[in-house]
């Protein structure tokens, strides 16, 4: 065995899946000074994926997730240590067939083989299901078994071989240090109690410890220790006697939230239908403690009991299996169920690696190995799992632990894409609640914010507007008709938007100008009083943020970016500051941010102020200090709902009085509150507008979003030389929009897609499109329009057919609906595309 | 045939057991529970003998005295093959010695038996995992005035009573005793069963007898002083490399070791 280093370029702590398959990528992308850590013993520490059921579920509804998962399996497979037994999830309720026809549609758009069985074809495929208590099943041929320990083995010994690993376990992290860096401590030590080992870089794949870890070094890493039940049951000659590990597909059995996975002659049965059993990471006990593992905790019966009935129910015969083995297997839970990845944002070239499915472990291996080579990942956006996502108040234990209780129960759960939380609400909220409560607004929850979403005050519209409601519960679940409603008030008179949830930031200082320059692609050195909008791109030129920058005096700018995109942005601007010249401060919680749009926005709120409201004396894009009703405010002509009219800053103090005083003048000129639903849906869709995370993800770059503007600014910013290239390159795909020639289903009735990413534009013979670089075409955002009287979506298509009038078709719920190409380029509006409107 | 076992829940521990700051017990914040080993078997040999029998008028009861939660304890013994179930609530483990445990579960045998009828045969654990007093089988059984062996790694019905089988070094010592009797045995005496689904549901069913039989005597002479854990013996995994290739370095130290 190796000395123990004193040194090391990047210590990765905890050899699971994930830190296993992270070094063997890191090595394989160069890095040649690795020390892999962990407490326990290998090959397998005593981590979770020491007791993980190992299958493979390919099919998700989530691009991210899916990509990961699919990658995985290559990675497994090239290995040699992948078992494809194919798996069947099956249904006992109507709603579960509903729901893998959603999955059906996941899994066109995703390219991935599957097939919806009926109760016969379930049973001749697994024949000791009881066909009495199924409705039918959804079949995926390439569900997979994996070995995740021998892979990490596999993966340790590739870059050991290469000389760029050293791998010490049963070695305990102690302390992890830092030092004072450029805007933030930066890594400087591991201290373990074999040593302490010098290094630039640490990467925490601790599994359920990791925040434990990340403690140390002064960050968080939002995720809690839970339990998933599962036992061993056996032996049973109708398994035996096939001399297989897995002859029979894997079964979900999803109404009950359980699973059944054949173990060679005995069958695994999971749960994640019981109690959430929620643990601290210091109740769990060390290996030596351990009666099995740390991670095997101690089986408590009672909870399972409801579970090994319904087992019995859909296969009989697993009641006269003895129970071998049954734990408590811990995994890790985070407040959104999404993994937790990246660079933290408290500590400089400290990385998150946490909260991964072996499922998920080599395909995350290869992504943070990417992201901390090239400062973003390549092989997919990670936003959702990014651990900037989380804003400071999702980073505390109730937080982690009240939300990880309420979506335990939805790991095999039916979520819908629009699906708000239950618990902790009412957090963080906009200077006008009171009032918005007394209009009975409807929230949605925005970045931790109470965003109204639509007014029931606003009801009367429906009727008076003509707005239908919508036949299938799916499509009017979190939806409302008032949005529409509301939508043609806006268009007709006015509408009163609280954007409070917007993430503010202001940079500052002597050094603010290059600083700002080198962070957006568009000219930010503009007169004061001047916006800019502009993509924020990663080094690859792909979009890492779309935000609006507003020059407030010749050293201060103030960003203004989305409710959910402020924790990812506010990483990348400090993490992008320099040592000193620029100071950034975050002024979301000080400032309150109101619209006012329509055509009667700007004489109503000309009462209100003596500054000259004239498109004459106040053009669009632009920023004016304004007194209103004696209220100091900053008044920006922009908008991203398509109709005149400003967007309003003051003082969070001051929001309340504002509110007041716009609504009473508004009295006159037929305002109306006015949720979220028309501004980011209904009025940006009409428009064209793009949004963050929908159509604008680091996998297109400006050009291919239409957003490239006819020169490039001469001086250099992240990500230029890869946009110079995109704008030379041919092109390979074009965003467009869609128009719905028909909703009509089967049954007679109009569908809403719902453009949560995952249905797939197909040809009208069904077939997917996939652009010369791999990317499938999907719906990014769909909606109505209102004012067009239209059902639209949004897509990138290959060059050949992002031409108006291109007849395509977009699957929804398993059923292809045909659409045309409407809009495509730079201009994507189909309502008042001249922009006449908004410089009325 | 009615046989009576005596079974009791002790932590399910792993290779470093913690002890309380004031040295009185194990420390159990991380532990599960279980029933104690040789108890396991002492179930197991009953639920065996009583299913080799014809008939089906047969009970295998199994008592344990300790906290309420013990009831686990006896659901575990109603899926492998217990049939009648009494708990003796006895909470505050530390002021429970051998001798005020032994008149406690002779009050409930006396108990048991005075509604049931007489127990053929009862089975104790060699010794508890925990407290490892190796006294309350022989204490009660001395108190009923019945015959007792311990260290049985066999038994089988005869006519009159039961022949038991004890290892030596030598051999094995071969006891015949009339019923009734009681026998203290050793893990290894069979392997015990696990539950299977359906008994672990039936075994939710099952009704536990409470028997108020705590109050019987104070603790005799004997008491805890501290426990302590023993230092530890630091041990270092050392990786003889992967699959095949690991085969040389095993050979060369299962040598070094004298295996060979």
């Amino acid at each position: 065995m190796s000395d123990f280093p004193a040194r090391a370029d990047c210590v990765v702590i905890g050899a699971g899946i994930v830190g296993n398959c992270l070094v063997g990528h890191l090595s394989d992308l160069g890095w040649t000074d690795i020390v892999l850590l962990d407490k326990g013993p290998l090959p397998n520490p005593g981590g979770s994926t020491g007791h993980a059921s190992n299958f493979i579920f390919p099919v998700d509804h989530s691009k991210e997730i899916v990509d990961l998962t699919v990658d995985s399996q290559h990675q497994y497979e090239a290995l040699g240590l992948q078992n494809t037994c194919g798996g069947i999830e099956v249904a006992r309720s109507p709603e579960r067939m509903e729901e893998f026809r959603r999955r059906m549609t996941s899994a066109t758009c995703w390219g991935i083989e599957a097939k919806l069985l009926s109760v016969d074809e379930v049973v001749e495929m697994v024949p000791f299901i009881d066909p009495d208590v199924i409705l039918g099943g959804f079949y995926t041929p390439s569900v997979s078994a994996v070995d995740s320990l021998e892979t990490g083995t596999q993966m340790r010994r590739r870059a050991t071989e290469a000389g760029h690993l050293q791998t010490f376990a049963n070695t305990e992290v102690l302390d992890i240090e830092t030092v004072t860096g450029a805007n933030r401590p930066r890594i400087s030590a591991v201290v373990t109690d074999r040593g302490r080992i010098e290094c630039d870089t640490v990467a925490i794949a601790c599994g359920v410890w990791s925040p434990k870890l990340a403690e140390m070094a002064g960050a968080t890493i939002p995720l809690t220790p839970a339990v998933h039940q599962m036992v061993d049951v056996g032996p049973f000659d109708a398994l035996v006697e096939t001399n297989q590990e897995l002859a029979y597909p894997i079964v979900r059995d999803m109404d009950t939230f359980c699973y059944e996975r054949q173990s060679a002659g005995s069958m695994e049965v999971g749960s994640y239908a019981h109690r959430p059993i929620l643990h601290r990471v210091e109740d769990i006990p060390s290996n030596e403690e351990a009666a099995l593992s740390p991670t095997e905790m101690p089986f408590t019966p009672d909870d399972f009991d409801d579970q090994l009935e319904q087992a019995i129910e859909l296969m009989e015969f697993l009641g006269d299996g003895e129970i071998k083995y049954a734990i408590n297997g811990l995994l890790s839970l985070t407040p959104d169920a999404a993994p937790v990845l990246g660079p933290t944002p408290e500590v400089e070239n400290l990385w998150s690696v946490a909260a991964v499915w072996v499922k998920e472990g080599p395909g995350v291996g290869r992504l943070m190995a990417e992201w901390m080579t090239h400062g973003y990942p390549r092989m997919t956006d990670p936003h959702g799992s990014d651990v900037t996502r989380f804003y400071p108040q999702d980073r505390n234990v109730i937080h982690i632990e009240t939300r990880a209780d309420e979506h335990f129960n939805k790991t095999y759960g039916i979520v819908h894409p629009r699906e708000q939380w239950a618990t902790r609400r009412n957090l963080t909220c906009g200077p006008a609640k009171a009032r918005t409560d007394d209009l009975g607004a409807f929230y949605f929850e925005a970045g931790g914010w109470e965003r109204p979403h639509w007014y029931e005050s606003n009801a009367d519209l429906v009727e008076r507007y003509g707005v239908e409601g919508r036949t299938h519960e799916w499509d009017a679940r979190w939806w409302s008709p008032i949005t529409d409603a509301e939508h043609m008030h806006l268009r007709e008179h006015c509408g009163l938007v609280d954007i409070s949830p917007f993430q503010v930031f202001e940079v500052s200082g002597p050094g603010v100008v290059p600083y700002i320059e080198k962070m957006a692609v568009n000219k930010c050195d503009l007169p004061v009083g001047r916006s800019i909008y502009t993509p924020v791109l990663t080094a690859d030129g792909g979009f890492r943020s779309d935000l609006t920058i507003v020059r407030l005096s010749e050293d201060r700018f103030r960003i203004a970016t989305g409710a959910f995109d402020g924790g990812r942005d506010e990483y990348w601007f400090r993490h992008n500051l320099p040592a000193d010249g620029v100071h950034f401060e975050n002024r979301t919680e000080a400032v309150a941010t109101y619209g006012v749009w329509g055509p009667n926005a700007a004489a109503l709120l000309q009462t209100l102020t003596e500054t000259d409201l004239s498109q004459e004396a106040f053009g669009y894009g632009q920023v004016r200090d304004a007194l209103l009703s004696g209220i100091p405010t900053q008044m920006f002509r922009i908008s991203y709902v398509g109709d005149a009219g400003f967007e309003i800053y003051c003082p969070t103090s001051a929001g309340l009085a504002l509110w007041d005083a716009i609504t009473q003048a508004g009295r006159d000129f037929e305002l109306r509150p006015v949720g979220a639903g028309v501004y980011g849906t209904t009025g940006r869709l009409e428009k064209g507008y793009r949004l963050m995370g929908a159509e604008l993800e680091s996998d297109y770059n400006p050009v291919e979003a239409g957003l490239a503007r006819p020169r490039v600014k001469a001086a250099d910013f992240i990500g230029k030389e890869a946009y110079l290239a995109a704008r030379e390159a041919p092109l390979a795909a074009q965003l467009s929009t869609l128009r719905f020639e028909s909703l009509r289903c089967a049954e007679g009735y109009d569908r809403f897609p719902m453009g949560a990413g995952n249905e797939p534009v197909l040809t009208p013979a069904g077939e997917r499109i996939v652009d010369s670089h791999g990317r499938v075409s999907r719906v990014t955002t769909a909606g109505n329009a209102p004012s067009l009287g239209a059902y639209l979506a949004m897509a990138y298509l290959p060059p050949e057919l992002a031409a108006v009038g291109t007849e395509l078709s977009v699957m929804y719920q398993h059923e292809q609906y045909p659409v045309t190409v409407a809009a495509t380029g730079a201009n994507l509006a189909l309502f008042d595309p001249d922009d006449s409107r908004m410089k009325a | 045939m009615r046989i009576l076992v005596c079974v009791k829940r002790v932590p399910a521990v792993g290779s470093r057991i913690n002890v309380t700051d004031d040295g009185q017990q194990v420390d159990t914040a991380h532990l599960g529970f279980t029933t104690s080993p040789h108890e396991e078997c002492a179930v197991e040999e009953a639920a065996q003998i009583v299913e080799r029998l014809d008939g089906d008028d047969h009970a295998v009861v199994v008592l344990t005295l300790g906290p309420e939660a013990s009831a686990e304890q006896l659901r575990y013994a109603a899926s492998v093959g217990g049939s009648e179930f009494a708990l003796v609530t006895a909470e505050g483990g530390l002021d429970w010695d051998p001798q005020r445990t032994a008149v406690a579960i002779t009050d409930a045998v006396r108990e048991l038996e005075a509604a049931g009828g007489l127990f053929d045969l009862i089975l104790f654990g060699n010794e508890s995992a925990d407290g490892g007093n190796f006294q309350v089988g022989i204490r009660v059984a001395h108190a009923l005035g019945r015959p007792i062996v311990n260290g049985i790694k066999g038994i089988d019905v005869g006519e009159r009573g039961f022949t038991a089988r004890r290892e030596t070094d030598a051999g094995y010592e071969v006891y015949e005793l009339e019923a009734p009797c009681a026998l203290g045995v050793k893990e290894g005496i069979n392997l015990p069963r696990y539950p299977t689904m359906k008994g672990r549901l039936a075994s939710r069913k099952a009704q536990i007898q409470e028997l108020d039989c705590a109050g019987g005597a104070d603790a005799g002479g004997q008491s805890r002083v501290r426990l302590h854990r023993p230092p530890e013996r630091a041990s270092t995994t050392v990786q003889l490399g992967d699959s095949a290739e690991a085969a040389p370095a095993v050979v060369d130290l299962l040598d070094e070791l004298g295996v060979l």
